[in-house]
């Protein structure tokens, strides 16, 4: 893997681009999102067709065998053009966790989430564990040759819209310990679970489930469900890894909105971008906008390094591009004076997108205390 | 840290705070503390109390209904507000409209509009921004042309926070374009319900409605409505901005909301653990508040220092500067504590604590964070404020 875009990887950005600028603009967005599932079966099917969901599968279950900057790619356009939708659980952590399910359930399952007939949802989140992947309480328990589950999760992205839930379960260990803990995957229909969906502040979908005796096959757990952690963490720095480029997809939108304005925007009787004092704003996003854009690429890098790298490059590229967006979406508001505040410009909703990427899979606080602790190991 | 240094004011900070325990509801007071916004019901309920215990404008001068109170007492009064969550008055009346026309009104103006600030039945709005205008103030374009008695007005003003509830609108409008931009501008007061003039209500960034643009298509405000003479206006602006003192920096009303912040924070979680035990959380926390005593005690000296003169000069503007960051960075520290639950919107703009998702501060937290990206924008802008000191103060 590389830094660099090879030319397949450009055309496939065009065509994306194309295909995510033809779902219509702000106004179309804004109804869509307005709809129960918050995305639409349409543009599910077209990102489908441009094999999106595949990259991350092999080709024996009919994906392309592709890789992390392949994901990148996709992840940047659905950055710049604020699409949302279930493809992070789907075609990144669902083919993920799949590739690694018990093979019968991977086999029937992989290609139906390759054709877009069949959606993932991570339910990682717990009420009480902020970003501590380790403080799991929804509980696995044996259940004849099967499974029991109990518990709940919340924020949920796309969980209605979801055919499975990725499940880290507790099967033993204390509270918080990182051992006793597995990952299912959970028919999201099955007999005992609720869902209570709401909109978030960046305009996705998510949901609160609750699992109540929910009974599961042995095929449901994946990999060693006492053993799981490992499973977990390396799924969330892949998860924080392709959401890195997301956020420089929707910097670079506000970078170049920002500037036109400022080219165009006159106020005592000269363009703002005549004011040095801007200008010298302006210089600043783009700087950070272009660091941020190479840091995703050592987040994305990392996934393949071993263990304790991984944690401590993903970690360090979560917080340089979190602060970064932090500070894009807060100028880009900034300089567009009253007309950033207002919901009617697309500013301010790229502008939540960015601040909620920085709390999606650990906030500053979180990564800092991991990263050192990497560093330490 | 107590910078009020004064057993008189000790005794009417008792008052006050007894006052407060006995009138503030909980409904109210957890409004202000989200930073919600509160119905005009509330509102004026809690305004007509504060009516009957002759506490609304504790700056004007008492022959106009104020409390007339020296600097001091206001500033304590403030205080304690604000660490109470007491909502401010309603926006605009006392604090702008009440002290222009007590320096530029007519006799009529002040007979006829001050009773209806003072007992919080008549609103306002304030018509300044517009669309080709809004750092350029002097720039605005909406035209008053002068029609016998009457004036005629046509053109937009953008931006204007509480148009829809508000009775009357305080505006600049050009009556002259011949000269200095500065020098053709006229205040006039526009009833709200005039013929011609119509609101479209803009949605900011957080869901809410708070401003709105106003469209004059040939409304008619009658000469007596004008304040002070034609094309004297931006008289008029200059002295409003130089009577913003208190507030500016906003002290008090950061304090409690970082309180509330540190309240949060020392809350234990299910497994007994708090946030106030993480060392970045804490760390946070402790910077901001230093920088809030930062912030007291250079509003204290620029306040009282006895070797100034009475008006607070363009320093003042590095009051706002700094207001607005500690506002804003207190406003991301509590959207953080509520972790990944910042970003459920599950009650909408009104909604009750039932229907929220996550801890009950998680949702108004988020939606503080970004309604306060305006407090850099509005009221002059940061970059505005900055080149004001630049200019004024180090001569640059
Ligand atoms: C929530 C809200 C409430 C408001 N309420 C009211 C109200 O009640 N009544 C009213 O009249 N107005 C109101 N305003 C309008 C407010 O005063 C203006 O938005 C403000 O003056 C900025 O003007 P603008 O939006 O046109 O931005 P612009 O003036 O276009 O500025 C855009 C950006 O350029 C910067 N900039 C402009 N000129 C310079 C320069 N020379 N040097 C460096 N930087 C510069 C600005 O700081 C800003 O960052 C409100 C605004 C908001 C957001």
């Amino acid at each position: 893997m590389s830094l660099f875009r090879t030319d397949d990887q450009t055309q496939f950005a065009e065509s994306l681009g194309r295909t995510l600028a033809g779902f219509g603009d702000g106004a179309q967005r804004r109804r869509v999102r307005a709809t129960p599932a918050g995305f639409a079966e349409e543009h599910w099917r077209a990102l489908a067709d441009l094999g999106v969901l595949g990259l991350l599968v092999d080709e024996a279950h009919g994906g392309t065998g592709g890789t992390m900057a392949d994901v990148a790619v996709v992840m940047d356009a659905i950055g710049r053009h604020l699409w949302a939708g279930p493809y992070l659980a789907t075609g990144v952590l669902g083919a993920l966790v799949l590739a690694e399910a018990a093979p019968a359930l991977r086999d029937a399952t992989l290609p139906d989430l390759v054709a877009g007939r069949h959606r993932l949802a991570f339910a990682l989140v717990e009420p009480q564990a902020r970003y501590d992947l380790a403080d799991v309480t929804t509980r696995a328990r044996r259940d004849g040759a099967g499974w029991r589950l109990d518990g709940a999760k919340a924020l949920v992205a796309y969980g209605e819209a979801a055919n499975t839930l990725i499940v880290p379960a507790r099967t033993g260990g204390g509270h918080t310990e990182a051992a006793g803990i597995g990952v299912f995957l959970v028919p999201a229909k099955a007999a005992g679970i609720e869902r209570r969906g709401y909109g978030t502040i960046d305009g996705l979908r998510a949901c609160d489930v609750t699992f109540e005796g929910v009974k599961l096959g042995a095929e449901a757990a994946v990999g060693d469900p006492g053993g799981g952690f490992d499973l977990l963490d390396r799924v969330v720095d892949w998860g924080t890894a392709a959401l890195l480029p997301e956020a420089v997809g929707a910097m670079t939108y506000l970078y170049e909105t920002t500037l036109a304005y400022l080219k165009t925007r006159k106020q005592f009787g000269a363009t703002l971008g005549s004011f040095q004092a801007l200008q010298h704003r302006m210089v600043d996003v783009f700087t950070q906008v272009e660091f941020a854009r190479s840091m995703a690429g050592v987040g994305r890098l990392a996934l393949d390094a071993a263990a304790a790298e991984r944690r401590r490059e993903v970690s360090a590229a979560k917080l340089y591009v979190d602060r970064a967006a932090r500070h894009v979406a807060q100028e880009s508001i900034q300089l567009h004076g009253g007309m950033g505040m207002t919901d009617e410009l697309d500013v301010g909703h790229y502008a939540k997108r960015l601040t909620m990427i920085g709390l999606t899979f650990g906030d500053r606080g979180y990564h800092m205390a991991r990263y050192r602790a990497a560093r330490a190991a | 840290m107590d910078l009020v240094n004064d057993p008189a004011l000790d005794a009417f900070r008792a008052e006050i705070r007894a006052f407060l325990r006995a009138n503030l509801t909980d409904d109210i007071r957890r409004k202000v503390m989200e930073g919600g916004y509160l119905s005009r019901e509330a509102h004026t309920r809690w305004h007509k109390v504060l009516q009957k215990q002759g506490w609304i404008a504790p700056a004007w001068p008492v022959e106009h209904g104020g409390c007339g109170w020296p600097l001091a007492k206001q500033y304590v009064f403030e205080q304690e507000f604000a660490l109470a969550y007491a909502p401010r008055a309603v926006i605009f009346g006392v604090e702008m409209v009440g002290p222009l026309l007590i320096e530029y009104g007519s006799a009529a103006q002040k007979a006829r509009y001050l009773p209806g600030i003072l007992s919080g039945d008549e609103w306002w709005c304030q018509g300044f921004s517009e669309p080709g205008s809004g750092s350029d103030l002097a720039s605005l374009a909406c035209r008053a042309v002068r029609d016998g008695d009457h004036y005629m007005i046509n053109g937009t003003k953008l931006w204007q926070t509480a148009a829809t509830e508000a009775d009357m609108m305080f505006g600049l409008f050009r009556t002259d374009s011949s000269g200095r931009k500065q020098q053709g501008i006229t205040v006039l007061l526009v009833p709200m319900k005039s013929k011609g003039l119509s609101l479209r209500p803009i949605t900011l960034l957080d869901g809410g409605q708070e401003v709105a643009q106003c469209f004059f298509d040939d409304v008619r405000v009658p000469v007596a409505n004008r304040v002070g003479e034609e094309n004297q206006g931006w008289g008029c602006a200059k002295f409003l901005l130089s009577i913003e003192r208190l507030g500016i920096a906003e002290v008090a009303r950061s304090s409690a909301m970082l309180n509330r912040l540190k309240g949060i924070v020392e809350q234990p979680d299910a497994h007994g653990r708090r946030l106030a035990d993480d060392p970045e959380v804490a760390n946070e926390i402790a910077e901001i508040e230093i920088d809030l005593m930062a912030l007291e005690a250079t509003e204290y000296c620029m306040l009282f220092d006895p070797a100034a003169g009475a008006d607070l000069g363009a320093e003042a503007s590095t009051l706002k500067l700094m207001g607005t960051q500690v506002q804003q960075r207190i406003s991301a520290a509590t959207m953080a504590a509520a972790g990944p639950y910042a970003q459920a919107m599950a009650s909408g703009l009104d909604g009750d604590n039932a229907s929220r998702i996550g801890p009950d501060f998680a949702e108004p937290a988020t939606r503080g964070y970004f309604n306060l990206r305006k407090i850099s924008i509005y009221g002059g802008s940061n970059e505005i404020q900055k080149n004001i000191v630049a200019k004024a103060v180090l001569g640059l």
